[in-house]
């Protein structure tokens, strides 16, 4: 029986998603509202298009001659993991064409779905935004212990993990938030890689066209000597 | 036959004939390193560089054109030589007696030159007036001969830019063959040849070719002399790497002297030079900064030569192009990689000298490219956007490993293929041609079959497809019989002595047919079948207007629904096109290529059924349609790459541009990431690819405020432009188009 899910986009060229080339398919459907969240076409459960696992990977595998040794498929969203049947059902049938498959998750959900999805899953973009318990209740309307508990499991497993963290300069932009974050990945050993991505307004635009307010609109940017030197943090054993 | 300056090759058979790919297979040690090995600019290089940027400052400041020698026809040996700096040029010669002065060059008409001098305020002098009174040029020839269709056909631009008012180029003279052999060797190997032919039965061809040969010896002598002008005896062969490239420099400059054809390719040097260049470092007469300095006098003689062309000229071909392309790297068929350490140096001039349209570098692709030269392409790619790329594993198997690119995607064996350009037909009109019966709305002509304007509330696919067959065949006996008259009186009028004295007695030619307008008439197509596309008539009861309503699949997003429509009209094409016979015998090929003209294709077009508005430009070569790529940029090379070199043998023109920001965090991200796509699109058997890594705040930048970007060079169609030297019309198109983006 085929598997369908809820599809908000399809790029067949992400670069910033993962390791390599990637074919990027962002589900639809989110259980977070973050405040900085550059999506928020994608939040409603019901919106975009539907499709099946098959159909899915059958377009990803024509862009398989570009994934080199690194790239692969990358499921984004939304929250991938409110669709964990339909993800593991692409990444099973994407491991049985030699596609490499990553996650692009909060870590906020865990159930039995979602473990079976880990089964399958070749790597996965953990954001933890916030490392402050009181700002992540606050700012994203869940608890930290989620995203911790979820990366514990995945040390657990052994699945490799790339950190993310958008960073916006007044709220999680001081040195000592990006020590904690150093922290977090040093005490898993599975964590080889942590992105610190600049916060970014260009979403404005989507905002105004769904007629709702951009809860960020009036926090600033990083500029590149913040961002450089939190990174350089970071980078700091 | 043995020479002291042979000393250190390896014997082959070259040594027994003209046969400059042995020597290449026996000689050359290919390269798998990295590019640390690279020296940078010596202060000499850069004082040079000074001058000509000064020059290069000037020439703009003078409206595009420095001067004009408006009183000596060009040839080998009419100008006494030139300089930029004597004391410290390595390499030397020049087109006329000074830097960025043009020539006149009537040959290939004499309107052309006239109205080209006007341009830039100068008047053709009386003499050469005079000396071409009683002269017919290629220009007259053609026009005496023309078919009332086919001037019609010209007129409303259904078949446009063919080299019937100037030189058609694309033909890549072996220049290596001067430096290899000597020019007496090549003399003797001619002559012997005009001999053998002696015996044969004298019909037209073969008398033809007798006189061809007589005319290519005499012009071998006349290289000589001009070498000799320069203080340069080039009847042995080269003893040394300066020498090597001095003499091929010397061939190359003798054929851009004689002709100012469209595209004056200069093939594939670089290897051959490094056979040299080798030689003189083991011998130690030669370090790696003196060989970057040879290779950098090169390019910068290569960077000033000019020809003088018409406004209207740069409408089709914008940027002031001469299309000295070189191709580097590559396969060879024994396995080894035709990449050596000057595959490098080459591409270090954009480095040494900073960023230039010209020479064309042009980089043959393979999967099995060493992997340190790949990254090196794509870090150039991504500084400089002054590459294309070109798929080797799809033409090694059929041109073998010495083929070079004439112009921007036109592969040809060197010294044993040449081609007939000739431009391209607008597939987007034709299909409005055919729908209103025979009658071009753009320009009031009637032209092709006469019947009915289609009449109909909606468009009916089949009904259309029908129609446009009928269509496509009349242009094809059309298309055909108009460039056997165009190549008949080139040969006739303004034959590529030096050139033709530069390969094979027995030549193999093409005939290069091309289309533009591939993804207006498949989204067209494809409005037709998947929407509802009404016909609206004007007051006349011609239809100018469509009304298309609901939703189609766009070219650009790997949908086959589309790019299918895409394949089989190129396939269409080239099979009408094969069914007339053509002049000598030539090979019919196909390419879809545009160069800057599908501003000007599109200006010329009526609306067209996928919601083009009339006069709104096609996109160029076989590239989507601006902004109706809805998958990302991976999609939309799926698309281009379903076309089939197999029925476009002249190539198939791709210009990517993409953000930095898309491309990847860092750069070597960015490079890793250039590396893998290029390697995937080759394997999706595609041909040909431009790079752009670059924003478009940039352009529009430089768009408003040109002084402050003099050397932004970008990739268009095949070539690369300086984007200051560009139409302001161009210049906007080139702004509009996709920008893949990060999301």
């Amino acid at each position: 029986m085929s598997v369908s899910g809820r599809v908000h986009s399809i790029q067949s060229m992400g670069t910033l998603d993962g390791p390599g080339v990637r074919f990027v398919v962002f589900l639809q459907g989110c259980n977070l509202r973050c405040g900085c969240c550059h999506n928020p076409d994608t939040w409603e459960m019901q919106g975009g298009t539907e499709y099946t696992a098959e159909e899915i990977v059958k377009r990803a595998s024509r862009f398989k001659e570009y994934f080199g040794k690194e790239g692969g498929i990358t499921l984004s969203g939304g929250e991938p993991l409110l669709q964990a049947d339909f993800a593991r059902e692409i990444f099973t049938l994407c491991h049985k064409e030699g596609i490499n498959t990553c996650l692009d998750t909060s870590g906020s959900v865990m159930n039995d779905k979602v473990r079976a999805l880990l089964d399958e899953t070749d790597r996965v973009l953990l954001d933890i935004k916030y490392t402050d318990g009181e700002k992540y209740r606050k700012y994203v309307g869940c608890d930290l212990e989620k995203p911790i508990e979820f990366l514990s499991y995945l040390n657990g497993k052994r699945i490799p993990v790339t950190l993310r963290q958008v960073i916006i300069p007044a709220l999680n932009g001081d040195s000592e938030n990006a020590k904690k974050l150093r922290a977090v990945a040093e005490k898993y050993e599975n964590v080889d890689k942590t992105e610190l991505l600049p916060f970014k307004k260009i979403c404005q635009v989507k905002y105004d066209k769904m007629g709702i307010e951009f809860p960020f609109a009036d926090y600033g940017t990083p500029d590149r000597e913040l961002m450089q030197k939190l990174n350089d943090i970071i980078k700091e054993r | 036959m043995e020479h002291k300056n042979w000393n250190g090759f390896k014997a082959g058979v070259w040594k027994d004939e003209i046969n400059v790919r042995d020597f290449i297979q026996q000689n050359y040690k290919e390269y798998c390193g990295d590019a640390d090995f690279l020296a940078e600019a010596t202060p000499r290089t850069k004082n040079m560089m000074k001058k000509l940027e000064s020059l290069f400052l000037l020439e703009r400041q003078y409206g595009g054109v420095l001067d004009i020698d408006t009183a000596t026809v060009s040839s080998l040996t009419s100008y006494s030589p030139g300089y930029i700096d004597k004391e410290n040029e390595l390499i030397v010669g020049m087109q006329t007696n000074r830097p960025l002065k043009r020539g006149v060059n009537p040959f290939g008409g004499m309107r052309m030159v006239r109205q080209a001098c006007e341009a830039y305020g100068y008047k053709l002098s009386k003499k050469v007036e005079e000396e071409f009174r009683f002269r017919t040029t290629h220009n007259d020839g053609v026009f005496r001969a023309y078919t009332d269709e086919m001037r019609q056909a010209r007129k409303c631009h259904v078949i446009t830019g063919l080299p019937d008012a100037y030189g058609r180029g694309r033909i890549i003279g072996d220049y290596r063959r001067v430096a290899l052999y000597g020019v007496d060797k090549l003399i003797a190997e001619k002559k012997k040849d005009k001999a053998l032919l002696a015996s044969e039965a004298f019909n037209t061809e073969r008398i033809r070719l007798d006189e061809e040969l007589y005319q290519q010896i005499a012009f071998l002598g006349y290289m000589k002399e001009m070498a000799q002008m320069y203080g340069f005896d080039i009847s042995e062969p080269a003893g040394s790497a300066r020498e090597a490239i001095q003499w091929t420099y010397f061939a190359y400059l003798g054929a851009i002297k004689e002709q100012n054809g469209a595209a004056m390719s200069l093939g594939r040097v670089s290897t051959f030079f490094d056979i040299y260049i080798q030689r003189d470092i083991e011998n130690g007469i030669l370090t790696e900064e003196g060989a970057q300095e040879l290779m950098d006098d090169f390019v910068m003689k290569l960077r000033i030569a000019r020809h003088l062309r018409t406004p209207e000229y740069n409408e089709l071909f914008g940027g002031d192009p001469m299309w000295i392309t070189e191709a580097v790297g590559g396969m060879g068929e024994d396995g080894r990689t035709l990449v050596t350490k000057n595959s490098f140096r080459v591409l270090n001039t954009l480095y040494t000298l900073g960023s230039s349209p010209e020479p064309n570098l042009t980089v043959l692709w393979s999967n099995a490219l060493p992997e340190n030269f790949k990254k090196f392409c794509a870090k150039v790619s991504a500084d400089t956007d002054s590459i294309q790329y070109e798929n080797d594993d799809l033409m090694r198997p059929i041109y073998g490993d010495d083929y070079a690119i004439a112009c921007c995607v036109s592969a040809m064996k060197v010294g044993k293929q040449m081609q007939f350009f000739g431009a391209r037909c607008n597939l987007a009109k034709l299909l409005l041609i055919a729908i209103n019966g025979g009658y071009d709305t753009t320009s009031g002509i009637h032209i092709g079959p006469q019947m009915s304007v289609m009449d109909t509330e909606k468009l009916d696919f089949d009904e259309v497809m029908e129609r446009y067959q009928i269509y496509i065949e009349w242009l094809s006996h059309l298309y055909v019989n108009t460039m056997n008259i165009i190549h008949y009186m080139h040969d006739k009028y303004a034959y590529e002595k030096t050139q033709m004295a530069l390969h094979d007695t027995d030549v193999e030619r093409f005939m290069a047919f091309g289309i533009a307008g591939l993804s207006v008439v498949a989204d067209s197509l494809s409005a037709i079948k998947y929407a509802n596309v009404k016909p609206l008539k004007d007051s006349n009861g011609f239809i100018t207007e469509f009304e298309t309503t609901g939703e189609f699949p766009k070219f650009g997003n790997d949908d086959d629904r589309v790019d299918l429509i895409a394949k089989d009209m190129t396939h269409r094409v080239i099979t009408e096109l094969r069914k007339n016979d053509t002049y000598r015998h030539a090979v019919h090929t196909l390419s879809v290529l545009t160069i800057t003209s599908n501003v000007m294709y599109g200006k010329n077009t009526g609306a067209t059924p996928d919601g083009r508005k009339a006069s709104a430009p096609f996109a160029p070569g076989a590239n989507p349609m601006h902004n109706r790529e809805e998958n990302g940029a991976l999609a939309s090379l799926n698309s281009v790459a379903k076309i089939s070199y197999d029925d476009c043998r002249d190539g198939i023109s791709n210009t990517f541009t993409i953000t930095p920001e898309a491309l990847g965090r860092d750069e070597e991200e960015r490079v890793n990431n250039l590396v893998t796509i290029l390697d995937g699109y080759f394997k999706k058997k595609a041909h040909h690819i431009n790079i752009n890594v670059l924003n478009r705040e940039t352009l529009k930048k430089a768009y408003e405020n040109p002084e402050a970007y003099p050397n932004l060079t970008i990739r268009v169609s095949g070539y690369a432009v300086n984007f200051n030297k560009l139409s302001r019309e161009q210049q906007r198109e080139v702004i509009s188009r996709t920008f893949h983006e990060a999301i």
